[in-house]
């Protein structure tokens, strides 16, 4: 007879919202329902996701040592996997076997996102058991310049998209003198095709306070600020849960983990503004105003929020942080490429097969994410563009699919890695459309400071639409190419400086798209 | 969704939550917003005046963020993403097809992080992946 003090089944399913989005609240209570019914003790912790998001709802179930895991799990699924006694791991047309053997996880090599979809986000005593808070107790015993020197030496540079060295900008910030200094995390993550500061915050949200935490011992600020868009409420939810569980639990506060440095942490939320990722827009909107661009300098790391010198890095940058804290410099930046050192966070979106996280050293191929992780196309049709880093990137052509994913020669092929998602388009895509969207986009986001962004970008749409239209093409064409000249050299800031990007690179890649479209309409 | 009823006794108590915080012009709309369902035209002055600011700045806060709104919601709210990763999966198609059925109550929106289960639509707060007509309709009940 079964005692019932046995322990009960760990099972993991996702809260990730992709993983909601696609049922995973539904399957988790069902789950409950069925298995209280057959008397069965289950517990159910709600995991981020391991990023595999086609696999979503992804039920792993710990068997021994292993979790077993099933995917994609419908709610019709549940009869027959309870027949196949999938609490012990039994044979199911879903079972994928131990998650962490799936090649897809197994030939990445995950050193930020390690304990994302692994452990319960909002156990402290999990993420502890997992590596977590080894980084920030190394730092507390070194000298903030040491703490800065060994960031520099990884290599480690802004993952949000400009790609400046971290430690740069803290050294810059450690040596302003001033009673009051901030950090600021963005978490604005506002591209297309983006979702790796997402699932992050909703997975492992710990890993972000504690890099924020290092950031703040290293430059001696006190007050840390993450901006966090409105379109991300869960990620809300689990910053705002983890901030006052790593407050409890002395990881903030006044005197994190027992040492003379005090460090206090705000959340606040964006308002829908595509531009209020820049950085200094970002600024503005954090203290309240319209999130119009400041001209720098002077930069933030002299005087950024409220005037106040301002650490300002992406959730992936912070977030690194602990684990080259943990291993040191020279684990970190044996990896990747050249200038382009460590591990960069892809995201694989759009009409892609198998979407989701790839983190892996920079240099892997654009072929091998797109094919070997992403398995082509969704809607089985042949590849016919990829847009890499967001609404501001450029679109490249199967044609691309050797060029190594990194810094350098990313921008050397008239691109940028950006964030790092990469949006795949099968053959039905209109890259002149595309186009037009880029421009069409700028003009709504644009927030209106300089007149390149604010005019050109509506211009630019009428002029593309005329190239459409077949209106003298070959004269539309050149006075395009004049106007992006200008948004490029004559913008405040990326988002009027790089919106050219995306048009350029879809009329030198695909400029079948831009000639003869009305004979090709007839 | 359910809002209160305007008043300017409920719109201090909301603003006096956020007292002390730095920069609050723009907390103090979304707070608003999330009391009232919008933010009624009255508020500005009272918010300018609690926060000893001019109109101006928060008329010029109000009118520069997408999500701010000064007129009361629809009753549902259905935000379909537009942006590029989407577009790749047919969200241009989709949002023609929900517009012409729910109309007004269709907005669009860029980016919900959930590039990799295309097209995304939120409806009145809960996001749905790889959204179709049907999924929308029976959210909606």
């Amino acid at each position: 007879m079964k005692s019932s003090a046995v322990t009960p089944i760990r099972i993991f399913i996702p809260g990730d919202s992709a993983a909601c989005s696609v049922g995973a609240d539904e399957v988790a209570s069902k789950i409950s329902l069925l298995a209280g019914a057959q008397n069965l003790p289950v517990e159910i912790i709600r995991n981020g996701t391991r990023g595999a998001l086609w696999l979503e709802p992804l039920v792993e179930v710990e068997v021994g040592t292993e979790r077993i895991g099933y995917g994609a799990v419908a709610l019709t699924d549940l009869p027959s996997l309870f027949d196949a006694d999938f609490l012990h791991g039994g044979p199911h047309a879903l079972n994928l076997g131990p998650v962490e053997e799936l090649p897809w996880l197994a030939n990445q090599d995950r050193i930020t996102y390690r304990r994302v979809g692994i452990i319960d986000p909002l156990s402290i005593t999990d993420y502890e058991s997992h590596g977590g808070l080894t980084g920030i107790r190394r730092a507390l015993t070194m000298e903030p310049a040491e703490i800065i020197a060994e960031v520099l030496e990884s290599g480690l540079r802004g993952r949000g998209g400009a790609g400046f060295p971290a430690g740069i900008k803290w050294k810059t910030v450690s040596e302003v003198q001033d009673e009051i200094k901030y950090i600021c995390c963005n978490a604005d993550e506002g591209d297309s095709g983006t979702f790796a500061d997402r699932i992050l915050m909703e997975g492992d949200p710990f890993t972000l306070i504690e890099g924020m935490a290092i950031a703040a011992i290293a430059v001696k600020a006190t007050v840390g600020f993450i901006y966090i868009r409105s379109e991300y409420p869960t990620a809300i939810r689990q910053m705002e849960s983890a901030i006052h569980i790593a407050h409890s639990a002395g990881l903030l506060g006044q005197s994190i983990l027992g040492s003379d440095h005090s460090f206090d942490l705000k959340i606040r939320v964006g308002a829908g503004s595509y531009v209020c990722g820049e950085e200094t827009a970002m600024l503005e909107s954090i203290e309240g105003k319209r999130g119009v661009v400041r001209s720098k300098p002077p930069l933030p790391a002299i005087s950024g929020l409220f005037g106040k010198p301002t650490v300002i890095n992406n959730v992936l940058t912070l977030a690194s942080v602990p684990a080259i804290m943990a291993e040191g410099a020279g684990a970190y930046n044996s990896r990747g490429v050249g200038r382009s050192l460590g591990t960069q966070i892809f995201q694989l979106a759009g009409n892609i097969n198998r979407g989701g996280i790839v983190e892996t050293g920079f240099g892997i191929t654009l072929g091998e994410l797109v094919n070997d992780f992403g398995g082509g196309s969704r809607s089985g049709k042949p590849i016919k563009a990829v847009q890499i880093g967001g609404p501001l990137g450029a679109y490249f052509s199967a044609k691309n699919f050797e060029l190594s994913m990194d810094y350098e020669s990313l921008s050397a092929a008239g691109g940028m890695l950006g964030h790092g998602g990469i949006v795949v388009f099968d053959t039905s895509v209109d890259l002149a459309v595309q186009a037009r969207f880029a421009m069409e986009f700028c003009a709504i986001e644009s927030c209106g400071k300089c007149t390149p962004c604010r005019l050109g970008s509506t211009r630019g749409a009428e002029t593309i639409q005329r190239i459409i239209d077949g209106e003298d093409p070959e004269f539309n064409k050149k006075l395009l190419l004049d106007l992006c000249e200008v948004m490029t050299d004559g913008s405040l800031c990326a988002m009027g400086g790089l919106t050219p990007m995306p048009v350029k690179s879809a009329m030198a890649n695909f400029p079948e798209d831009f000639d003869n479209r009305v004979e090709a309409a007839k | 969704m359910p809002y209160t009823a305007w008043s300017k006794e409920a719109a201090l108590a909301a603003l006096e939550l956020i007292r002390d915080e730095p920069g609050p012009v723009l907390i103090a709309l979304q707070r608003i917003q999330s009391v009232f369902g919008y933010v009624p035209s009255e508020a500005v002055e009272i918010i300018a005046n609690y926060f000893n600011v001019t109109r101006a700045d928060v008329h010029g806060v109000l009118t520069f963020y997408h999500d701010l709104r000064t007129a009361p919601p629809p009753e549902h709210q259905i935000q379909i993403c537009v942006a590029e990763a989407c577009q790749a999966v047919g969200s241009r198609e989709l949002e023609s097809q929900i517009k012409a059925t729910y109309g007004e109550q269709v907005s669009d929106a860029f980016c919900f992080g959930n590039c990799a289960l295309g097209p995304a639509v939120m409806v009145d707060g809960k996001l749905i992946g790889r959204a179709t007509p049907t999924e929308i309709a029976q959210a909606l009940k």
